[in-house]
């Protein structure tokens, strides 16, 4: 099994950006996904300068695969994913049909992001005609539902699941983190770049629950299914997804690492990744629950 | 090309809310069958074989289509329940079937070639080039757009596909882009993807404490009502939270759209379509909603520059919206 970075869903300054990456070369990883995967109106990075990080990753001996947006609204957000498509050097994932379109008429490989929704192996059947080499299971996706799918395909692209970090949950045309200061979007004033790892939402009686990043509704709780990585080996899963956060991200790959080496003990490896993790650990859909909620709950 | 007309489309979850959406001058009526396969799988609501079959005769008869939607997405493990649904759609010769989901899509297309496909807004297009896949590769006829574009980026859909579009004009709001919301599945299990519903009525508790009227969605605080405040249903991205030290309803509103306003300009950019929401609404909502705007439809259609919405309608929806306040939407850019 491998592993993957996911992209960094929130908005960070260009430098911190950078640094991030120089970092993550080092790190045991197999596959990197960058890229603005949230908001078109973010661009600290460009894409010159997201291909520039692509190059170096490849060249520390990573796979690196570009993301599209997951909401394409205007004419420009096409004109981008245009130009995502047709960057020559890397693979890109669709997290969109508009995507999928574009990169089948072009005749490349791709990878069939979370967001397409494949809970059936007909709809997995049919993106891999159109040319999807990789798919992404949707984050709900029960380990039960997983397993009848994989069971029901002859030969399925390879599959990967999101299996660290805050939870994608939604999007909207709204932003709400430029909601929450009143500030209407055309003229947010990226106040994203002041939440590195979002905005927390908590209940009236002061639970955490949700986390907004801009047009993206993220769980409060950290998905981890770090508690089921050696049986996970056996449920045809070939990749997981590590979502980025600000601080110790580090720790997290190792984590991961060492438990798919079963080279370390479960509690250390869980210590390790929950050490500064921005949430409460969370695994409820992988076992067909709620999501929020935690199999080792006390 | 001819001059597209605005058809009113407009919910039934009930034989009596059929037949009074179909008097009212529906131009069509979408139904959904009584189980998950439908984005509204709400108890007591929907139909079976036998009432659907009712419901096509009394539309067909008046001269009004009914839709049928398949609009929630099967897993491996119950496929045959969506394919089953999509052959008895084909059996009741339902005008389309609404699909969300592709691979159900070219199942369909595969088993009932006749059967007219409509893309539904669980199928979260939002562009024309993810319009014009389905196009492509099913022949679908209409794409039902998400309620995230603004008329300007509408048009522009509209401008680069063959596909007739349709859009949301009233009722309910998701501020999300639908298909693309799982608050509902983290937060209780079951959510509009895979099991058809939104903050699920068996997940949702009401209880009296000193400090208000609590309702509560799996144990989540949803919101807290003063002794003065109005207690709508508990759906999720609707309640109040806090963020940043402020408490305040962070995603939306308890607001419905209301896009009476809208309507010249709707018809001036060639939208096929205006969807009412509400299936799980009461057939007297739906006689009242469709009068209005079957009223509302009729003058645009008449005279696009001398419409003015008029008081009379306004006070008809004001009736039966329970006195919610109304929003135009992502169609008006300051909303988002």
């Amino acid at each position: 099994m491998k592993l993957a970075l996911g992209p960094i869903l929130y908005y960070w300054p260009r430098d911190r950006v950078l640094d991030f990456y120089a970092q993550v070369a080092q790190w045991p990883l197999d596959i990197v996904y960058l890229g603005e995967a949230v908001c078109g109106r973010r661009h600290e990075l460009r894409l010159p300068d997201w291909l520039d990080i692509a190059e170096r990753l490849q060249q520390a001996g990573k796979e690196v695969v570009l993301a599209s947006q997951p909401l394409i609204e205007s004419e420009s957000d096409l004109k981008l994913l245009r130009r995502l498509v047709g960057n020559g050097r890397f693979s890109v994932e669709a997290n969109d049909m508009a995507a999928v379109r574009l990169l089948h008429a072009a005749q490349l490989p791709f990878v069939a992001g979370a967001t397409l929704n494949v809970y059936n192996p007909a709809l997995l059947g049919w993106l891999q005609q159109l040319g999807a080499r990789r798919w992404v299971a949707p984050v709900e996706m029960a380990q039960a539902d997983l397993t009848d799918l994989l069971s029901q395909m002859q030969s399925p692209p390879q599959t990967e699941l999101f299996a660290y970090g805050r939870l994608p949950l939604a999007y909207s045309a709204r932003c709400f983190t430029a909601r929450r200061d009143n500030l209407p979007k055309d003229d947010c004033q990226f106040r994203c770049l002041e939440h590195a790892d979002g905005l927390p939402l908590a209940t009236r009686e002061g639970r955490p629950f949700l986390t907004l990043n801009g047009i993206q509704t993220q769980s409060a709780g950290v998905y981890n299914l770090l508690p089921h990585v050696q049986p996970l080996r056996a449920s045809g899963v070939d990749i997981l997804r590590l979502s980025p956060r600000s601080a110790h991200m580090e720790e997290v790959v190792r984590a991961f690492r060492d438990r798919l080496e079963a080279a370390a003990p479960l509690a250390d490896a869980l210590a390790r990744a929950e050490r500064a993790q921005p949430g409460a650990s969370c695994d409820g859909y992988w076992r067909g629950r709620p999501g929020m909620e935690w199999s080792l709950s006390s | 090309m001819p001059e597209r007309t605005l058809q009113l489309i407009c919910p039934a979850g009930s034989l009596p809310a059929l037949k009074a959406a179909v008097d009212e001058g529906a131009d069509a009526v979408y139904i959904g069958f009584r189980d998950a396969t439908n984005a509204r799988a709400f108890a007591g609501l929907n139909f079976d074989d036998g009432t659907a079959q009712q419901g096509v005769r009394y539309a067909h008869e008046r001269g009004a289509r009914v839709l049928l939607a398949l609009n929630t997405y099967p897993r491996a493990g119950n496929w045959q329940r969506w394919t089953a649904a999509v052959d008895r759609a084909a059996r009741l010769e339902v005008d389309a079937v609404i699909l969300a989901d592709a691979g159900l899509m070219a199942y369909a297309r595969r088993a009932h070639p006749q059967l007219a496909l409509h893309l539904s807004v669980q199928g979260s297009a939002t562009s024309y080039e993810a319009i014009n896949l389905y196009r492509e590769q099913f022949g679908i006829r209409r794409a039902v757009l998400p309620r995230v574009l603004s008329l300007a980026q509408v048009e522009n859909v509209v401008k680069h596909t063959e596909v007739e579009i349709e859009v949301f004009g009233f009722g309910g709001l998701c501020v999300m882009v639908e298909g693309r919301c799982l608050l509902s599945s983290y937060t209780a299990g079951d959510g509009p993807n895979t099991c058809g519903v939104c903050s699920p009525a068996k997940a949702v508790r009401w209880s009296e404490t000193p400090a208000g009227l609590e309702s509560r969605l799996n144990g989540v605080l949803l919101d807290r009502y003063g002794a003065q405040e109005k207690a709508g249903y508990p759906t999720l991205c609707k309640g109040r939270f806090e963020v940043a030290g402020a408490t305040y309803y962070a995603l939306e509103e308890p607001t419905s759209l209301n896009t009476l306003d809208l309507l010249p300009q709707m018809q001036a950019i060639g939208i096929a379509a205006i969807k009412i929401e509400g299936r799980q609404r009461s057939p007297a909502y739906v006689a009242q909603v469709t009068q209005v705007w079957r009223a509302a439809i009729d003058a645009c259609r008449a005279a696009p520059h001398a419409y003015a919405v008029k008081e009379q309608w306004q006070s008809q929806l004001n009736r039966v919206a329970e006195g919610q306040t109304h929003t135009l939407g992502a169609y008006h850019r300051p909303w988002k």
